[in-house]
């Protein structure tokens, strides 16, 4: 298994919601070795852009060696900007695949949860786990990918406005629910990653997985910018810091400092 | 053709290195890049013990560059000739080792430690700006960065590189002192300090409130200090600060660097620094230089 820099070409684009955006790139090297939860790296054209943008991995198509991603534009001119106005048939450089990803955890009944620009690597994740997924979505307003998701696993949503399913967090859809499982996965924000580990460890759920995000440069363990602080001294760093783009960016819930 | 520089004695198979900080001790570029084809890997600093370095976020990216606040994590000393050094020992490449400290005993012990080590030079990082007692302030003094060249020349079994900050008044002063304390040779630019600012969030950009600026937006300050230097000091010097194509390399090399370094451009592009030498080349035969010696310091 090795990283691998290659020019993907697009094979289809959409937009989703005001700022979220939909890509499938063709991309065989990178999809042949893909699992759910790595990231790839996503280089600009703009040569004023000194850095890869890290990217999760929504779904992956090992058959026709494409990957799908689901992003954010973060704002006008940005490289993200960028990456959305490219067209079919489009190429595009990237590096990957980059992180560790999730555990399968196979058989095992697992909650999956996702917030914001977190739910997208749920969607794979559900797809190649065996084993019973529960499925919670936390949006601001809008919803996307719910209908890829709803055929992967029993799914709730929470909505910070209320507009759609539960008004308020994703756990707060958990509560309401009585959600339970042996295994949980998690990708979002802090403050709800958070929460969950808070969930966790109040309901015994020793495999709890969260997915950390950071800033990163070289994405590939070298610059240390994307740490991310360890309860035990770490092998590699030899302090309390784990990189998210290498030891990560999946950790057992226990192993991290939020 | 010849691509082969000398630095303090010391033969690189080119001019082309690796900055430190921006390739970790090459093991995770190696992927990417074959470092028997690099002049020199320049490792990560390292320090006598390990350290945690700053919070997070520590980096920003800005127009034609990024900011770093990593504060020179490291894993210490031991760990790092266990484990970094006997990976690089298998490269043909010469091996530079950044060092960095707290305080002058710091940056001895690890400068006597790594004297039987299968290092080929040392560069002394006395110019990070992220960290409060990491080197600056030996750096920004005239008379500091004398006394702590001097200390370390005393011991040093290889010839030291004396990393200089852009961040004086007058670097030409610095270098001086560097040069008649005993530094075998020279290395600048480091980071400029700069300041990013999230209007959204109203907050600093970097924990550490500051950062280093790197990447193309400093290389007209670097390749002006290289100048200066070069032509103020007889050692050879190591430019660096921006270079991401062969052409800025070249323009190093005319201002008078030996050899350059390759920095941020290795977060744009993982294969910069071998496409950097494979151009270099190809400058020096279309415009029919034997050896690329002629090009250093060919512009006055």
């Amino acid at each position: 298994m090795s990283k691998i820099e290659i020019m993907g070409e697009i094979i289809s684009t959409k937009q989703l919601t005001e700022d979220i955006f939909d890509v499938w790139i063709r991309a065989k090297e990178i999809a042949d070795q893909a699992k759910a939860g790595q990231f790839v790296s996503f280089y600009t054209d703009d040569p004023s852009k000194m850095l890869p943008r890290p990217i999760s991995i929504c779904e992956i198509d090992k058959k026709a060696g494409s990957l799908r991603f689901t992003y954010r534009v973060t704002g006008e001119k940005t490289g993200t900007k960028e990456f959305s106005l490219k067209q079919v048939g489009d190429k595009i450089r990237l590096l990957g695949p980059l992180g560790n990803g999730f555990p399968l955890e196979e058989g095992e009944k697992a909650i999956l949860i996702g917030g914001g620009i977190g739910i997208p690597p749920m969607l794979e994740l559900a797809k190649e786990r065996t084993g019973e997924n529960i499925i919670i979505a936390g949006y601001r307003d809008e919803l996307y990918l719910e209908k890829d998701l709803k055929k992967q696993g029993e799914l709730y949503i929470a909505t910070d406005s209320g507009s759609f399913g539960v008004k308020g967090t994703v756990i707060d859809a958990i509560k309401e629910n009585e959600l339970k499982a042996a295994v949980i996965y998690a990708c979002g924000p802090t403050p709800m990653l958070k929460a969950v580990k808070e969930y966790a460890k109040t309901h015994n759920i020793t495999k709890c997985y969260l997915s950390m995000e950071e800033k990163m440069a070289c994405g590939i363990g070298a610059c240390l910018a994307c740490v991310c602080k360890s309860k035990e001294k770490d092998e590699h760093s030899q302090v309390h810091n784990k990189r998210v783009c290498k030891e990560g960016p999946v950790f057992l819930a226990w192993e991290v400092e939020l | 053709m010849n691509m082969k520089v000398k630095i303090a004695g010391v033969e690189l198979k080119n001019p082309v290195m690796t900055a430190s900080g921006t390739f970790g001790s090459g093991e995770e570029y190696s992927e990417f890049v074959d470092l028997n084809k690099l002049g020199a890997v320049v490792t990560k600093g390292v320090a006598n013990v390990p350290w945690p370095g700053n919070p997070t976020p520590r980096i920003a990216e800005t127009s034609c560059g990024m900011m770093n606040a990593i504060g020179l994590q490291n894993p210490g000393l031991d760990v790092f000739v266990k484990r970094d050094l006997p990976f690089l020992a298998k490269y043909d490449t010469k091996v530079i080792v950044n060092v960095c400290g707290k305080t002058t005993a710091d940056y001895l012990e690890v400068v006597e430690k790594l004297g039987n080590e299968k290092v080929d030079l040392l560069e002394i990082n006395v110019s990070c700006p992220n960290v409060k007692h990491g080197g600056i302030a030996f750096g920004q003094d005239p008379k500091c960065l004398a006394d702590i060249t001097k200390e370390i020349k005393k011991i040093a079994k290889q010839p030291i590189i004396m990393k200089l900050s852009p961040n004086v008044t007058d670097i030409v002063e610095m270098a001086k002192a560097a040069e008649d304390s005993g530094a075998d040779a020279l290395s600048l630019i480091n980071t400029l300090t700069g300041m990013k600012i999230d209007i959204h969030k109203r907050a600093f950009a970097l924990a550490n409130k500051t950062g280093g600026l790197s990447g193309p937006a400093i290389k007209p300050i670097a390749l002006r200090m290289v100048y200066q230097v070069a032509n103020a000091v007889k050692v050879p010097v190591i430019g660096m600060g921006g270079i991401t194509t062969a052409e800025d390399a070249i323009e190093f090399l005319l201002a008078g660097a030996t050899g350059i370094s390759v920095g941020t451009a290795n977060f744009a592009n993982p294969h910069a620094t071998e496409e950097i030498i494979l151009g270099i080349e190809k400058y020096l035969q279309d415009n029919k230089f034997q050896d690329i010696n002629e090009l250093i310091g060919l512009v006055k």
